[in-house]
């Protein structure tokens, strides 16, 4: 057996600086990532990384930052297993190591000139965020812009003030519900489905962009179905088991599409009849 | 490309000039009813006539583990490396030609595969052609596999007193070259090789009750299929269906760490979909829950997916997820029972 080195493997990482964290939920935590030597990650709002501990293991993780932000980028991690137990003892000048990007994200392009409504359950608001702030940093380009957020308690909610943010501004239609409250909380309680119906939109020159938990998925669908917005402008982003992120490995295969390689975003008309989706 | 002939009685000399060149694997009988590709050096050692081996060529091709990075922690260092060995694989059915097809189909898809491409550009393929049924599992005929269709360097047909041998690339022909003991093939040697083709005409008919170009068809309409639940009865999720397939190629990848806690290596390893975690993500969510549906997942992985992607079939009808399977779940009889609820 001999032993040569590959310069063109697709499984070489590069190193991840990380220059910021902080700990968000006592699940999640948030990692502000520098690629050595300054190089851009170029990713599109909705891909992922492949992050690494060398002798651990490694990962998909939705990139949570949008593309306009240069020069670093921003990962969510809740802590579920082994590697994502090590990641979360990890702090500044520490380094990961990277691969990617990877997948098919949000189609920036199409969604242009176009009104959103953004739905995120839970951590669905992680990869969202990724093209939530890039239409915020490019607002001009799209039209109407609906955001609606769902989380289990006011303590789940994630970059919170980035989200008070949004709901303050004037070009963006916020709003958001718990599915249980605590005194303090002010806002809407229930399912996130309850927000659907009080959005006043146009469904032919809209996109309904959906990230959450499978469960989720099938009962905003609905909603977004009601409101006549049709089935090819229903986005969604799917989560799978994934080890090489290229099309290979099998684990996150979703019928005949590879989740990483196809999606992770997919269309509504895509995935309708794959029972195996969602 | 042109035919050559090797007499039997310089077989065993053949092999040993093969071994002289490069390390030559094969098959050997390996207990009851059992052969692997194992190293030879002599043509005694080989079993002409076998049955498909326990694993298919496959693992050379990818390997059961292999090194992809190695690291070391301290200085940063992360190497992607290429482990590889140069070697003749000889006598390689039809069948286990179609496997090594279609996996060099998946690893040249891109992004394309460096160390699979990197490894198969080391290996020189000697093909061997069934002129019978090697036993009541094989299903090659209804998936077309049972005459060659390229994938070899140098291909063997046996006849009365020798073997016919289809040189079919530049590779082949050094191996004639180094080897000097192929003679150029006479028009009654080809009349002989027809005559094998003629023959197995006759032997060889659709294993199933559906045609090749039905198999497709049949499986649009068997995601719903009351089949599956029997075979979720059954199975038990061992995962050999899939280990000993040529064209099942998931894989895990995992790190290993040596004792000084700074170096080691990040290595890719043959995974199941059979197996329960195979579908898992982190939240406990699993999307092939029942062993029924991880068993019609790897059924559509063989007819209707890879149709849809590379044009072919991904069963090359070797046969071996039946010989092998612990709770006897025959591929022969799933697809008969398609196509008989099918017809209801």
């Amino acid at each position: 057996m001999k032993t040569a080195k590959l310069t063109d493997s697709e499984y070489l990482i590069k190193t991840g600086k990380i220059l910021r964290t902080k700990q968000m939920t006592k699940q999640e935590k948030y990692f502000e990532i520098a690629l050595a030597g300054g190089e851009n990650l170029n990713h599109e709002p909705g891909q992922f990384v492949m992050v690494s501990v060398p002798g651990v293991g490694e990962a998909p993780i939705s990139v949570s930052s949008s593309p306009t932000k240069k020069g670093s980028f921003e990962l969510v991690i809740r802590k579920a297993g082994k590697l994502t137990g090590v990641l979360h003892n990890l702090e500044a000048s520490d380094t990961v190591g990277i691969r990617g990007p990877f997948g098919k994200g949000f189609p920036t392009q199409i969604l242009e000139g176009n009104d959103l409504i953004f739905v995120a359950g839970g951590l669905g608001i992680v990869p969202l965020r990724s093209l939530i702030n890039f239409v915020i940093d490019n607002r001009r380009d799209f039209g109407e812009v609906h955001i609606l957020l769902g989380c289990k308690t006011p303590q789940d909610m994630l970059f919170g003030d980035e989200v008070e943010g949004w709901s303050k501004r004037t070009d963006v239609n916020f709003s958001c519900t718990v599915d249980r409250a605590d005194p303090d909380w002010k806002g809407n309680i229930g399912l996130i489905t309850s927000l659907i119906p009080g959005v006043t939109l146009d469904p032919a020159r809209t996109f309904g962009v959906v990230v959450g938990p499978p469960i989720m998925y099938k009962f905003v669908i609905i909603e977004l179905l009601k409101k006549n917005i049709p089935e090819r402008q229903i986005l969604v982003s799917l989560e799978r088991n994934m080890k090489c992120g290229v099309g290979k490995c099998g684990h996150c295969q979703i019928q005949n599409y590879y989740c990483c390689k196809d999606g992770p975003v997919f269309t509504y008309e895509q995935i309708k009849y794959k029972k195996e989706a969602i | 490309m042109r035919y050559l002939l090797l007499k039997k009685e310089n077989f065993n000399d053949f092999i040993s000039a093969l071994a002289q060149i490069e390390k030559v694997v094969a098959p050997v009988a390996a207990g009851y009813k059992n052969f692997s590709f194992r190293e030879v050096k002599s043509g005694k050692e080989i079993s002409v006539k076998y049955i498909p081996t326990i694993l298919p060529p496959k693992k050379y091709f990818m390997p059961q583990k292999e090194k992809l990075i190695e690291f070391n922690k301290a200085e940063s260092l992360f190497d992607a490396v290429l482990e590889y060995e140069k070697m003749i694989i000889f006598g390689v059915h039809t069948c286990d030609l179609a496997g090594i097809q279609c996996l060099d189909m998946v690893f040249s898809d891109k992004p394309k595969d460096a160390n699979y491409l990197g490894r198969k550009n080391k290996l020189i393929i000697i093909g061997l052609e069934c002129n019978d049924y090697c036993d009541e599992y094989a299903s090659c005929k209804v998936v077309d596999n049972h005459i060659p269709n390229g994938g070899y360097d140098l291909f063997f047909t046996e006849l009365n007193d020798s073997f016919i041998v289809h040189v079919n690339t530049g590779l082949g022909e050094e191996i004639v070259e180094k080897t000097r003991l192929l003679v150029p093939a006479e028009q009654k040697h080809l009349n002989e090789l027809e005559d094998v083709r003629a023959r197995k005409r006759e032997i060889f008919k659709d294993e199933v009750n559906v045609k090749h170009a039905e198999l497709a068809g049949l499986f649009d309409k068997a995601f719903d299929s009351k089949v599956w639940d029997d075979l979720d009865k059954r199975c038990v999720a061992c995962g050999n269906c899939t280990n000993v397939c040529p064209t099942c190629y998931c894989f895990d990848i995992l790190d290993n760490i040596n004792l000084d806690f700074n170096t080691g290596d990040r290595t890719r390893g043959w995974d199941s979909c059979q197996t329960e975690p195979f579908a898992k993500v982190a939240g406990g969510e699993n999307f092939r829950k029942t062993r029924g549906a991880r068993q019609r997942h790897r059924y559509f992985r063989k007819f209707k997916y890879p149709v849809e992607r590379y044009s072919r079939y991904f069963c090359t009808g070797c046969g071996r997820c039946t010989r092998t399977c612990m709770a006897k779940i025959s591929l022969k009889e799933t697809i008969n029972a398609l196509a008989a609820e099918q017809k209801k």
